[in-house]
């Protein structure tokens, strides 16, 4: 209950009307091409492969995995995932006939989503490409021809596999094999859509790389996979965002995402993840950097019922560089068990961790981390700094980090701070004509701002505008 | 701006015993007393700070009884505090925050953009003697105390007051900084017809911020009121001097 003495303008209750609630939680009529019967079997993901028309070797990988999959036990020392049904999910549903680059080509009823998303006006704007992918498949892709002149490829997961098969077949999996856990082996065995990105030696990216996942059916299980490689010298960022409609029962999110950044190289990967409240978003990410490479995630968690997700850094070479910049937001009926990993695998590594989360209404947010420094990892430095604010008693947040240091020579820092948002905070600001929920709003935009100003323009005011929507009615 | 029989306590302690204070638009009043007399807690009452509850009297802006009304309602009739203790928001760029709270007023709007907004903010800025690079900084994040009083001042001038309070302005800040402090709220009291109520220990604030009433408190009630001498009289000889007589 709000201290403050209670006001109820008809300006509120205009901006409470127009922001409404999760805006993104729409749905659409299911007009598939082919949908799988729900439920999992080896047949089932033969049925994906035979269907995709893949080389023996990703047929083979697929079967495999299933078989890791099923031997695994649930994951229990994060979040609690006991509700989810593996039998009751649709694990592969094909919208269209393929991958298209014109919009006007993609049927109506999913170009009308992504109309109502705003990702064609985002293509125009701000984007050097963009792949949409809707279910299972990717949708339409498109890449600016001077990108394409300077030889970078940006191809659908599966789209790659048939036109680059030898390089997908060098690279895939080799990062993070169906062996690494329970949900990279299932989506090893049902993977379907993501990206493909190569970028030659030396060439930079100026314009971000987008793809956009839209979940729109009931029950519906995503699984894609992406790969990048960023070669000698180049850069490339690569931004995703994901929506889903609200439904009351649950979803599933698995992706795999593998990055190799090799020397001199920079990437980074921006994820905007607003899924709505019924899905269980559990998502392995890593990447592996060579000498003076440079790999930064900037992960972004506002949706999901549930998220496990902690982006890794492996350091292979001298003086590589990872980054993890995390912010979750975790409100009414959200867990959101995320962090970071890094792994210190040569001299002069270094990394950071920035984690920032924001708990309220009851919702529970943790930060879970990992720095793992290799003996002969010599003069390596390592920083991670997470900080948490409350906003109610009701909530929760946790901090779970782990070190393992094998190797003397390093200087690892922690930093950890629990804050609530201050009565005199909130009387500064209100004393200066915002009201409290304006007030409240700037602290917590304040207090991710460190983060917030790394994303490019367009993302940030997006975030900020999320982040006030999640925090509608938290006061009072 | 009008305060009768003013009554406030903070818990169970009674600080404020029957206060009585007016300012007038264009007239500067100097409330002085000794420390706990309550001239802080006439302040953050004045602008409805929950700790603060009034359990006698009455607060009149403009002939409008405010002794209902939340903080931001109470800065929407043009109330301006300058605190004593400015709060550190972490994160929250000062020049953005400032632009917001210029959008955010309603009166004397002539500014259209941010661009336009920026060019006159580093004016004034550089006449506050403010450092710009903390323009760019978390509001009050990292300032040191004499930088915090110049954004308060500089906050006031975006705010467009018709009537501020300054709370101890004068504390902590070296004879220039004053000078210049002192000089921009008169000059903006004078262009715009503010009302100042002007809370300090010392009378040299006053050489530069003339004031044309001086109260003084003690123990939560006013015990004197007269004109600027007295401000002169009170800090040669001492809050306790009528008793001492």
């Amino acid at each position: 209950m709000s201290k403050f003495v209670a006001k109820k303008t008809a300006e509120a209750r205009e901006v409470r009307k127009a922001i409404g609630e999760y805006k993104y939680g729409f749905s659409m009529p299911e007009n598939n091409i082919f949908k799988a019967k729900k439920g999992l079997d080896l047949e089932r993901v033969e049925e994906i492969s035979k269907m995709k028309g893949e080389p023996l070797w990703m047929k083979n990988f697929r079967q495999n995995s299933y078989k890791i999959f099923e031997s695994k036990e649930m994951p229990k020392w994060g979040a609690d995932l006991s509700q989810i049904n593996f039998e009751e999910i649709f694990y592969y549903v094909k919208p269209s006939e393929g991958q298209v680059d014109s919009w006007d080509k993609v049927p109506k009823e999913i170009k009308d989503t992504y109309d109502k998303l705003g990702i064609p006006e985002a293509e125009k704007e701000h984007l050097g490409g963009i792949k949409a992918q809707y279910e299972s498949e990717v949708v339409y892709g498109s890449l600016l021809d001077k990108l394409k002149k300077q030889g970078i490829l940006f191809l659908g997961m599966d789209e790659a596999l048939k036109e680059y098969p030898e390089l997908v077949k060098e690279y895939f999996g080799k990062l993070i094999p169906p062996t690494d856990n329970k949900f990279a082996a299932l989506n090893s065995a049902v993977w379907s859509g993501g990206s493909f990105i190569y970028v030659p030696k030396g060439v930079k990216v100026d314009l971000p790389l987008q793809a956009y996942f839209r979940i729109n059916s009931l029950r519906m299980g995503q699984f894609e996979r992406t790969l990048i490689i960023v070669d000698e010298g180049a850069f490339v960022h690569y931004i995703e965002g994901c929506t889903s409609p609200i439904y009351s029962s649950d979803s599933l999110h698995a992706a795999v995402v593998e990055i190799f950044v090799k020397k001199g190289a920079r990437c980074r990967y921006t994820t905007i993840q607003n899924w709505s409240n019924n899905v269980y978003n559990l998502v392995t990410k890593r990447a592996k950097v060579e000498e003076e490479g440079i790999m930064e995630w900037v992960d972004g968690n506002l949706g999901s019922k549930v998220t496990m997700k902690y982006p890794a850094v492996v350091l292979v070479g001298r003086k590589a560089h990872g980054e993890i910049l995390s912010i979750a937001v975790a409100s009414k009926g959200q867990h959101l068990d995320a962090g970071g990993k890094c792994t210190h695998l040569a001299p002069e590594t270094t990394s950071r961790i920035i984690s920032k989360s924001i708990s309220l209404k009851g919702g529970r947010s943790s930060y879970r981390g990992l720095i793992n420094i290799a003996s002969g990892a010599k003069n390596s430095r390592s920083k991670v700094v997470c900080d948490a604010l409350i906003l109610d008693k009701q909530s929760r947040s946790d901090t779970y980090p782990v070190n393992k240091i094998n190797e003397r020579e390093v200087i690892l820092e922690h930093e950890a701070t629990v804050s609530k948002i201050g009565e005199e905070q909130l009387f500064y600001l209100m004393s200066r004509g915002f009201s409290e929920e304006e007030a409240e709003a700037m602290i917590v935009n304040g207090f991710i701002e460190e983060i917030v100003k790394e994303l490019p323009m367009e993302y940030s005011v997006e975030l900020n505008r999320l982040i006030a929507l999640q925090m509608e009615g938290s006061v009072g | 701006m009008q305060v009768s029989n003013l009554w406030v306590k903070i818990g169970n302690k009674q600080i404020l015993k029957g206060v009585e204070v007016s300012v007038n638009p264009g007239e500067v009043v100097a409330v002085m007393g000794p420390n706990g007399s309550g001239k802080s807690t006439l302040a953050y009452t004045l602008l409805g700070h929950p700790k603060y509850e009034v359990t006698k009297g009455e607060m009149k802006v403009d002939g409008k009884k405010i002794n209902e009304l939340s903080p931001d309602e109470r800065a929407g009739l043009g109330m301006y505090l300058a605190n004593q203790y400015p709060m550190a928001i972490e994160g929250l760029v000062s020049v953005r925050f400032l632009w917001q709270l210029y959008k955010k007023r309603q009166v004397g709007k002539k500014i259209s953009g941010i661009v336009e907004f920026r060019k006159w903010l580093v004016v004034e800025a550089e006449k506050l003697g403010l450092n710009l690079e903390l323009l760019n900084r978390g509001l009050n994040e990292d300032f040191s105390g004499g930088e915090k009083k110049k954004m308060e001042i500089l906050q006031m001038m975006v705010f467009s007051p018709k009537y501020v309070i300054l709370d101890e302005i004068d504390s902590g800040l070296d004879v220039d900084a004053l000078k210049k402090i002192a000089t921009t709220v008169k000059q903006v009291a004078e262009k715009m017809n503010v009302g100042v109520l002007v809370i300090t220990h010392y009378n040299r604030i006053l050489k530069y911020l003339k004031a044309d009433k001086v109260v003084v408190f003690e123990d939560g009630k006013v015990s004197r009121t007269g004109g600027a001498s007295l401000a002169l009289e009170v800090e040669n000889k001492g809050y306790l001097q009528k008793n001492n007589e």
